[in-house]
């Protein structure tokens, strides 16, 4: 199941932080500053895949965001490297070619397409079409 | 600024971009400071916000608290909220909700009120939204409030997909929160059956759920099985097009194929030949796809198709049946191995790491073992090279096991230094489990040192002595490997120490060459001696005295080295009382009484290696989750699973720590449990006979007395509580020295004392035998003497565990200052399992350990004996005999307790007189006896007359009862 979903950018300030299990704040915190070091010191040649504490970041970095996704270890990397960039590739028709600066704005919009595709720790919904109808649906709604 | 779609908050985003243009953290919080005045003053004052401010301000709060900043006021707007018919407002409480009320918030009860009345609502957005939000909360609280409506949403016909989704991730959450109330009986088969449900969303998001009702009871949930193989059938039939909304870059429905899969992990291979046929069909498909030329260049493409591919493999390695599948997926992963991708040959190593524990699969990869050590060569990502070793490690047997070694160790010498500590136990391990020839084995183990001398740990150097010591194929040349590993100028420490312990006990095997002869060997461990930390002075100086057994003739130089103020004036005191004792040994000694105390260490029990515990305790790692963690087969699990016993030889683990005298030398940080004559509590040095080296051999329970047992055992109800020995099987010890003083299931302690009365010292040993099939842990001995004044109590360090079948000794060192009439008691307490227990010992210290016999002719006696006419100086007691009456017997006993009976003094020779002297540090103490057996009435008395009236009361008590 997945843990937490980070959106960060290489400064390390969080653009998105989604938690399924519960922490401490202060964990938290921790957890975001951990994350950062653990995932911007690799390039390319690396994985996208890293051992962190007793869980495993499956993470892709989009321009200056990294994408981080926190699973169980016996979890299937790729399924969720790809349920990361499909993600990605909603916001990106949601937000008519997204950038950070999206995330920044529409926090609480973004929150909404999280809860559309991931409820629970769990992929809820795959299809970027029926999710892209409902939160145009949505943002229809006063 | 950036496009906002549908309706932007004004206000909010010009917030967010005066934060954004703050130029200092101060002008942030200033400028938040400010906006928060704001917000409160609204919330307070104007009685007339709308919903859309109101939304706004929440909003803006939301934004304070993720940048960081605490929130203490606007909860209650935020509630307000979910009563909104909009939309956007209702969105935006639930969202401030998610994210910011804690779950035992006093508002929570008027926020189940709001999401009750939403759930029922005729609007599926608001149900939506507030399935989501518990979901997103999912406490225990919300568990009990909406367990029971949330599953009529998940099946009924009329809800609508949308709502379908989010009730069934909704109740994964509440499982997760109070798995006591999961959805049984009727809705089991519905449940089920949504994996027929025609939306594939639907499917994905309750398959989750089915998911973890599967791992809760397999059995209730069997008949998912041929429906999920049906379902996956389908999927992977059908042509990539077909699926439309589900099909992701040529690939139908991944994410569903993959959760299907995973679902048919839970279960062993169908017995239903049909549902396993077909499921063997789609793995088939799986594996023929993987060789088709891709639709796409996509990494999304392949990444997708791949992660179905992975799970296929997962799946059939779980199955572990199908051979043909099982070869197939082995010669998939092989050619990933070589994938341009480092993400393909990282997941092909860590797969294959599996595939290699199926024995089916072993010799199949077995055949890309120079592949796997080309990667720990080449790869830029260490964990790939970590998936490398790994793989290595669990594809090594007999045939290949010195090249992987080989290689590991070549490896070993550019290590990450983050995996060493992991190889060394690893490259340990294989040797030592697949040596065919243990001189291989001492030379992997050295050559470990050599290379990485600072990773070895400790269990991996006793394993290696414990070896040698118990094969003695192999003592020769490990004295030979060892003297030559020292011939380095510069030598790692645990060189030293093995190579000390090695030559201690087996130098003189090489000593017959003269480049290695006695002198040789002596200077080549005393060379390094300066150099090393005081542990292993001591192991060294351990190894020098018994040079003075293997070759007498360098005896003067031992002798010189020990009497050398480094040594015998050390700052150390182990290592001070080491030079001391082996000294005063070494002198007094006869060369018999040497070869016995220095004998040749005794073969060790045969237990599961240390080092494979070491290494599993590596892979355990702390798992804060919340939920049960998802056990899936991991290269780490191949290690936990795995062990290296074979029977024949299979050493102790934590060797030298617990195992009383058996590992004597080896326990340096113990010095107590050192066999050789230490702790003396620091008062004095005397020494009666000095023990064996191997103390453990003579075993200290086997006299001649009959053992008797504690009293019956009650311990194991947990209750913490303390149990007694009684006073009378302590008294036993009175007229002796060792024997059994407690034993019940779990524990056995026995006692062996020594006094010397004239010096007014002594010590009692405690033996405390682990009986249980569980260590003794948190094993803690305390002291408690109520005359602590009159007699000086110390206790020797023990560790904190007694393993299984281990002995461990501890040392009570006493000195007699005054005379004294109470015994010192050790409160031991241990844990076995979670269960506390305390024992409470009476130490068998009486007045009578530091009396001894003195001779006296009658008139001397009789002298004394009006002397002493004092009442305070007299104490008598009268009592039945509890024994025939037996004048042998009775001087015996008298005897043993420390009086010397005189013969001819009493005109009645029925009766007996004795004589002794209490020794305390500060005065002796004349004691005279009479005991007056009177057989008509089968009475004894006792009379005492000492020069203290203690003494005289303490003696008389003592003795009562006694005849």
């Amino acid at each position: 199941m997945i843990r937490f979903i980070l959106i960060q950018n290489r400064a390390g300030k969080t653009r998105l932080a989604k938690w399924y299990m519960h922490f401490d704040d202060d964990e938290k915190q921790k957890l975001i500053e951990e994350v950062h070091a653990l995932v911007t010191v690799r390039d390319a040649k690396h994985t996208n895949f890293v051992e962190f504490r007793s869980f495993k970041i499956i993470y892709r970095r989009y321009a200056g965001l990294y994408f981080c996704i926190c699973v169980d270890i016996g979890d299937n990397n790729l399924a969720y490297l790809e349920a990361i960039h499909n993600f990605v590739e909603v916001l990106n028709e949601y937000f008519h070619n997204v950038c950070e600066l999206d995330l920044v704005f529409n926090f609480y919009k973004v929150y909404s397409v999280v809860d559309e595709m991931f409820l629970a720790g769990e992929i809820r919904e795959t299809s970027q079409n029926r999710v892209l109808k409902q939160l145009l649906m949505l943002s229809a709604l006063e | 600024m950036p496009t906002v779609r549908g309706d932007g908050m004004r206000g909010l985003a010009v917030f967010i971009s005066d934060i954004r243009n703050c130029k200092s953290k101060e002008a942030e919080i200033k400028r938040i400071n400010k906006e928060l005045a704001n917000i409160r003053s609204k919330f307070k004052g104007d009685k007339t916000l709308d919903g859309y401010q109101k939304k706004k301000y929440v909003c803006k709060l939301l934004f304070i608290f993720l940048l960081g900043h605490d929130i203490d006021f606007g909860h209650m707007e935020a509630v307000n909220l979910l009563s909104s018919n909009k939309y956007s407002e209702k969105q935006v409480g639930y969202l401030f909700i998610s994210v910011l009320i804690s779950a035992d918030s006093e508002l929570m009860r008027l926020i189940i009120q709001s999401i009750k009345t939403d759930l029922s609502s005729r609007n599926p957005i608001f149900v939506n939204l507030a399935l989501q939000c518990i979901a997103n909360i999912g406490s225990k609280e919300m568990a009990e409030a909406f367990q029971q409506d949330i599953p009529r949403l998940l099946v009924s016909g009329d809800a609508i997909d949308l709502v379908k989704q989010s009730a069934a991730l909704c109740l994964l959450r509440l499982l997760r929160a109070a798995p006591e109330v999961a959805p049984s009986g009727e809705w089991t088969s519905r449940i089920i059956h949504l994996l027929n449900d025609q939306n594939m969303g639907v499917v994905t998001a309750s398959i989750s759920f089915l998911d973890a009702l599967v791992k809760r009871n397999p059995s209730e949930y069997k008949a998912c099985v041929s429906l999920a193989v049906s379902r996956l059938h389908r999927i992977v039939q059908s042509p990539y097009n077909d699926l439309q909304d589900y099909t992701y870059y040529f690939v139908p429905a991944p994410w569903l194929s993959v959760k299907l899969l995973r679902l048919l992990e839970n279960y062993p291979p169908s017995e239903d030949p049909s549902v396993r046929s077909k499921l063997n069909e789609c793995l088939d498909q799986i594996l023929n796809k993987a060789q088709e030329p891709p639709k796409s260049k996509k990494v999304q493409h392949s990444n997708a198709k791949n992660a179905v591919l992975f799970e296929a493999i997962s799946l059939i390695i779980h199955m572990d049946v199908e051979p043909a599948l099982l070869i197939r997926a082995c010669n998939q992963l092989g050619q990933f191995l070589q994938h341009r991708e480092t993400n393909m040959r990282y997941l092909a190593l860590e797969s294959m790491c599996l595939l290699a524990t199926s024995e089916i699969s072993h010799d199949a990869v077995k055949k890309h073992q120079e592949t796997v050590i080309n990667a720990l060569k080449t790869e830029r990502d260490v964990s790939v090279r970590q998936r490398a070793i790994d793989l290595l490690y669990a594809m090594c047997d007999k045939s290949n096991a010195e090249e992987i070694v080989q290689e590991m160790l070549t490896y070993l010498e550019s290590a990450d230094y983050s995996i060493r500590e992991e190889m060394v136990l690893k490259i340990a391990i294989l040797a030592e489990k697949y040596a065919s020839d243990y001189s291989w084995y001492v030379d992997v183990i050295l050559n470990l040192i050599r290379i990485a001398g600072d990773y070895v740990s400790e269990e991996v150097w006793y394993r290696v002595i414990q070896i040698v010591i118990n094969r003695d194929d192999v003592q020769g040349y490990a004295a030979k490997t060892v003297f030559e590993a020292l011939q380095a100028p510069a030598c790692h420490e645990n060189m030293v120490k093995v190579g000390g312990y090695i030559l201690g006990e087996f130098g003189n095997l090489i000593a017959g060459d003269q480049r290695s002869s006695s002198q040789v060997q002596f200077e080549l461990l005393y060379s390094k001696y300066p150099l090393c930390s005081v542990g292993t002075r001591c192991l060294l100086l351990s190894s020098f005295m018994k040079f003075i057994n293997l070759f007498p003739e360098i005896k003067n130089i031992i002798q010189d080295i020990l009497r050398n103020d480094t040594n015998l004036r050390s700052a150390d005191a182990e290592l001070q009382q080491r030079a001391v004792e082996y000294l005063q040994l070494s002198k007094i000694a006869s060369a018999d009484i040497l070869a016995t105390v220095l004998e040749e260490m005794p073969a060790f029990p045969e237990r599961e290696s240390g080092i494979l515990a070491k290494l599993k305790k590596q892979k355990e790692l702390p798992d804060s989750s919340d939920t049960p963690k998802e056990q899936k087969h991991l290269p780490q699990a191949i290690v936990n699973s795995e062990s290296v016993s074979t029977p024949e030889r299979n050493g102790g683990g934590g060797i030298g720590m617990s195992q009383g005298g058996s590992m004597d030398l080896l326990g340096l940080n113990s010095p107590v449990a050192d066999g050789l004559p230490s702790s003396m509590g620091g008062y004095s040095q005397h020494q009666s006979q000095p023990q064996s080296a191997s103390s453990s051999l003579f075993d200290v329970f086997d006299s001649p007395t009959p053992q008797s047992h504690g009293p019956p055992a009650h311990q194991n109800g947990g209750s913490g509580g303390v149990q007694l020995v009684s006073e009378a099987n302590a008294k036993k010890f009175l007229f002796r020295t060792s024997g059994i003083i407690f034993e019940n299931e779990v524990i056995q302690i026995g006692v062996k004392s020594q006094f010397s009365p004239p010096q007014a010292v002594g010590q009692v040993e405690l033996y405390y035998g682990n009986k249980s099939t569980a260590p003794l842990s948190n094993f803690n001995v305390q002291i408690r003497n109520s005359e602590a004044e009159s007699l000086l109590t110390q206790l020797s360090e023990i560790g904190p565990v007694v393993q299984i079948s281990a002995q461990v000794k501890q040392v009570v060192s006493t000195k007699c200052m005054a005379p004294f009439s109470a015994q010192p008691h050790a409160r031991i307490s241990f844990t076995l399992g979670n269960f506390p227990t305390n024992i409470d010992l009476l130490i068998p210290v009486y007045i009578n350990k530091f009396l001894e016999g003195a001779a006296m002719n009658g008139e001397t006696f009789f002298a004394r004996w009006k002397k002493l006419s004092l009442p305070t100086q007299e104490a008598q007691e009268q009592f039945f005999a509890k024994h025939p009456i037996d004048a042998a017997a009775t001087r015996e006993k008298l005897t043993q307790f420390g009086f010397a009976v005189l013969p001819n003094v009493d005109p009645n020779p029925e009766n007996f007189v004795a004589a002794g002297i209490v020794y305390t540090a500060s005065l002796q103490i004349g004691c005279l006896l009479r005991l007056e057996p009177r057989r008509d009435d089968a009475k004894y008395r006792l009379t005492l007359r000492t020069s203290n009236e203690l003494v005289s009361k303490s003696l008389a008590t003592l003795l009562k009862d006694e005849f």
